[in-house]
């Protein structure tokens, strides 16, 4: 039926995957965009170098320890997320006072820090990185080939996202954060150690970056400015989703990743541009954002 | 909660003479300097201070971060350049249309952007910027990669001749000076007042009937125009426009400038692009490492010098500068 129209269905469905894949990382990226500002009012901007991370920390724990895919699927994320508690705990702490904006002035100035240490060891190209053994391969569906690994991705990133999205709207961990999103000096009042909540939330949200990092390893190069264009996307993500919303911010970043592969297929040369061009849309249409509440 | 504040804001008025006195020693200082330091570094400094000038005009004074400045200095060189070199016009109008285009597309952008506030408003600008970035890469006109070289100088007004590096740098002080006071009659207009007491008490400035909005989007298009006279002017002394400037990394740049120097100082700015400058010049051989320390010139400051070099001395001496 779609050939009728002159559309080639397996360049359609293929770019459709590629979008779903993007979706899944910048889902992924905005989520945890979105958990660090609800309890640090600080936009992340070393979110993109944290990513870039994973993945260097699953194309090291390879090349030094020679530990596989699956031991970097887990160790990555937590040493990337330590790494994060300590630049929370030396440094993010200091700010809470202060104008939100110097938050993101000093994030931006810890991600040059950490991409241009690594762009100094291992330069600009791209390293490869393969898919684990498991999870190579591909599968026919009828319409079109799927790559195992690239239905791992899509998988294991929805998992992650509604899990996360499940402990905060469902759990008693996740309304302490909520209370303590909303009013912090009354959820001490009840005896809880606010101060490490907001660490470990940092920790958590850096950690799902780094997680993302992992994923992305295989199917991106490994190289130390993956991230940096990358984080400004996922800022017009969040814009258009408002942060307001976990759900929200999950929704948005599948939904515009779609939009995005769907935009290769039909006008390639706007692909690069169509997500900031619906930002100013949703800005003229409605400011606050898709899922977001006018502050 | 501490805002990004001016450091004048507590004192009492009075050391009138203090800004004149800096500014007299400043124009001494662009005066003698071509004698012993290399020009060229020098019309680098006053083009980029300009930049951090205008820039400074949005954060400093109406308390808007703007993260994608980088979008009217290097549009404007784009459109400079490529007037100067392919249309063939003098050096003033092809700074002129250049700056137009900043204007436009501060208009744009800042009608857009100032639908959101604080944090918002600073993921938007680097957005809109990015988005233009990529406009740049593939718009034919731009050249891409090598961007647009070896771009005329020619004669101003059709007499003075600017490939003599003293005209040119005659010149790009005039241009500089012309600016910088500008900023210097904006700040310290009505409007200017208005402006700051946006910056420190929005909702407060609304219910006194002011419209926020205009207020805010005049100073968006008066930062990009001037960000532009400053990218027009740098795509004539280098004779070059490229990819560089558009990207979000010259962005940075000139918020780092500002920074050091100090948010809301008259004569910040300046000295933080000098330093900037001067930085980049000298420790270039350490390639990468360049990026390192700007990243720890960046966090050193937000944590310990938030009112900048400038800020912090005239805290000390009691006196706007």
């Amino acid at each position: 039926m779609l050939e009728a129209l002159g559309i080639s269905s397996p360049a359609l469905f293929g770019q459709l995957l590629i979008g779903l894949i993007n979706g899944s990382f910048y889902a992924l990226l905005s989520l945890g965009l979105a958990v660090i500002f609800g309890m640090l009012n600080i936009i992340n901007f070393t979110h993109g170098a944290q990513y870039m991370m994973g993945a260097f920390g699953a194309y090291l724990l390879l090349e030094h320890l020679h530990l596989g895919y699956w031991w970097a699927l887990f160790i990555a994320p937590i040493a990337v997320g330590l790494t994060g508690v300590v630049i929370e705990r030396l440094f993010l702490k200091q700010l809470y006072q202060l104008d939100h904006l110097y938050g993101l002035l000093l994030t931006f100035g810890i991600a040059l820090i950490i991409q241009g240490v690594f762009r100094n060891y291992y330069g600009s190209s791209g390293l490869p990185y393969r898919a684990p053994a498991e999870l190579q391969g591909v599968r026919n569906l009828g319409f079109m080939f799927l790559p195992n690994y690239r239905a791992w991705v899509i998988v294991v990133s929805l998992v992650v996202c509604l899990t996360t999205w499940f402990v905060i709207e469902r759990t008693r961990l996740g309304s302490y954060l909520r209370a303590a999103t909303e009013n912090p000096s009354l959820v001490r009042a009840f005896g809880i150690n606010v101060p490490r909540m907001i660490t470990l939330t940092y920790g958590f949200g850096v950690a799902l970056a780094a997680l993302a990092g992992v994923m992305a390893a295989p199917i991106y190069n490994v190289s130390p400015l993956m991230g940096a264009d990358l984080i400004i996307v996922v800022f017009a993500v969040v814009v258009i989703g408002g942060m307001g919303s976990i759900m929200g911010a999950i929704v948005t970043g599948f939904g515009l990743g779609v939009v995005e592969g769907l935009t290769k297929y039909f006008k390639p040369e706007a692909s690069d541009t169509v997500i900031f061009v619906i930002m100013v849309i949703v800005l003229l249409v409605r400011p606050a954002g898709l899922f977001g509440r006018r502050a | 909660m501490e805002r990004v504040v001016d450091p004048l804001i507590t004192l009492k008025r009075g050391g009138r003479w203090s800004e004149p006195a800096a500014f007299a020693v400043m124009i001494a200082f662009f005066a003698i300097a071509p004698a012993v330091v290399y020009p060229v570094f020098l019309m680098k400094v006053l083009c980029f201070a300009l930049f951090a000038c205008a820039f400074n005009l949005l954060i400093g004074y109406a308390g808007l971060l703007s993260f994608g400045h980088a979008l009217y200095f290097g549009w404007a060189a784009y459109v400079c350049a490529y007037a100067a070199k392919s249309w063939h016009l003098s050096p003033e109008l092809a700074i002129l249309i250049g700056t137009a285009l900043a204007a436009a597309l501060g208009l744009v952008a800042g009608a857009v952007a100032i639908r959101r506030q604080g944090i918002y408003f600073a993921m938007i600008t680097l957005a809109l910027a990015q988005m233009m970035y990529f406009f740049a890469v593939e718009a034919p006109f731009t050249g891409g990669e090598d961007g647009i070289q070896a771009v005329p100088r020619g004669f101003l007004f059709g007499v003075f001749n600017l490939s003599q590096q003293a005209t040119m740098y005659v010149f790009v002080f005039v241009v500089f000076l012309a600016g910088f006071l500008s900023i210097y009659r904006i700040i310290h207009s009505p409007f200017g007042e208005v402006l700051k007491a946006i910056r420190e008490n929005e909702p407060r400035a609304v219910s006194l009937g002011y419209k926020t909005d205009r207020y805010k989007l005049v100073a968006f298009v008066l930062s990009a125009t001037l960000a532009g006279v400053a990218g027009a002017t740098k795509a004539l002394v280098f004779q070059l426009a490229s990819l560089t400037d558009v990207h979000w990394s010259m962005s940075g740049e000139v918020v780092l400038m500002t920074l050091v120097g100090g948010l809301g100082t008259v004569f910040g700015p300046v000295i933080g692009a000098f330093i900037i400058v001067a930085m980049e010049n000298y420790l270039a051989e350490f390639g990468q490492w360049v990026t390192v320390i700007q990243g720890v010139v960046f966090v050193t400051c937000v944590l310990l010098f938030r009112r900048g070099i400038v800020g912090e001395l005239a805290n000390a001496l009691k006196i706007p500068l």
